[in-house]
């Protein structure tokens, strides 16, 4: 069981309060598109992903970068059991979407980056280990129902 | 010796003037970056045992952060033959640091996070990949003496 202390509960919390959800995650969906366009493969139904200056506009990554972002709300509510709480989002990415579990790791990483832009100095060291213990977690569990 | 680079014209192009913007910060950069990895990553601590002080922004921390990112400046400078350019600096890594290859994208990770809260309008998706694709590259150069 992942154990969580109370200032990493504190930054994580902190950090999706504070969160503009309508500018992350169109632009953490995009960037993982851009910096690994393999990724791309995943959405071949979104339209023009040609260049990068294409997909920052595309609607369709737009619109799927909020709803990915927001799908990180029940682990930041249910810190304490994401692997329970992400089984069927797991089976979901398995089953039908058909999503290699490598790619969450480089979406994580790509909003990692996003949210190191926003804030700045204010990411400081612990904060990141704080943040990128929680996408590890995330990451995992989405990856547990495959088989 | 076959040369697999790559990086395209114009990913060297976009890593040559990102550097031009960033260099004079090299030594914050590589200090920050090492600090962050020490944290995040503690397995990282293992190579450093001789040090006293292993905490963000220790004299150790600060003066190899500098000579990491003078590394860095090197390989910018010899981004048309990496492979020549670093031999020493990789036979360096392969018999006397013996640095477990993986480390090195461990680190990369840590200059993105660390460039992107620097600067973050700089640090566009554009310049992002080219500047992922130059760290591995640089990589690929420092572990070709391993075995």
């Amino acid at each position: 069981m992942v154990v969580w202390s109370e200032q990493e509960r504190s930054i994580i919390n902190s950090i999706f309060s504070s969160l503009d959800y309508n500018d992350a995650g169109p632009k953490a969906l995009s960037r993982c598109l851009i910096v690994y366009p393999w990724t791309q493969r995943y959405f071949a139904s979104f339209g023009n992903l040609y260049n990068a200056e294409a997909i920052k506009s595309n609607p369709n990554v737009q619109a799927h970068g909020i709803k990915v972002l927001h799908g990180l709300d029940r682990a930041v509510k249910n810190m304490d059991n994401i692997k329970a709480t992400y089984a069927e989002l797991s089976v979901l990415h398995s089953e039908k979407l058909h999503v290699d579990p490598d790619n969450f790791k480089l979406l994580a990483d790509c909003l990692t980056i996003v949210i190191a832009a926003k804030m700045g100095s204010a990411f400081t060291p612990e904060v990141q280990a704080a943040f990128q213990k929680f996408l590890a977690v995330v990451v995992s569990a989405l990856g547990k129902q495959y088989h | 010796m076959t040369n697999i680079s790559t990086l395209s014209a114009k990913d060297k192009e976009t890593v040559k003037t990102f550097w031009a913007k960033i260099s004079s910060s090299g030594d914050a950069i590589g200090a920050d970056a090492l600090s962050r990895m020490l944290v995040v990553y503690p397995q990282t601590k293992t190579y450093f045992s001789h040090w006293k002080d292993l905490s963000p922004g220790s004299a150790p921390v600060l003066k190899h952060g500098a000579t990491v990112m003078g590394g860095v400046g090197e390989a910018v400078a010899k981004i048309d033959d990496l492979s020549a350019g670093l031999l020493s600096l990789s036979e360096l890594h392969a018999f006397t640091l013996r640095v477990d290859p993986s480390n090195f994208k461990v680190l990369s990770h840590n200059i993105l996070v660390v460039l992107a809260l620097m600067f973050p309008t700089d640090f566009t998706p554009e310049v992002h990949v080219a500047m992922d694709k130059f760290l591995a590259a640089v990589a690929r150069a420092l572990s070709e003496k391993y075995r």
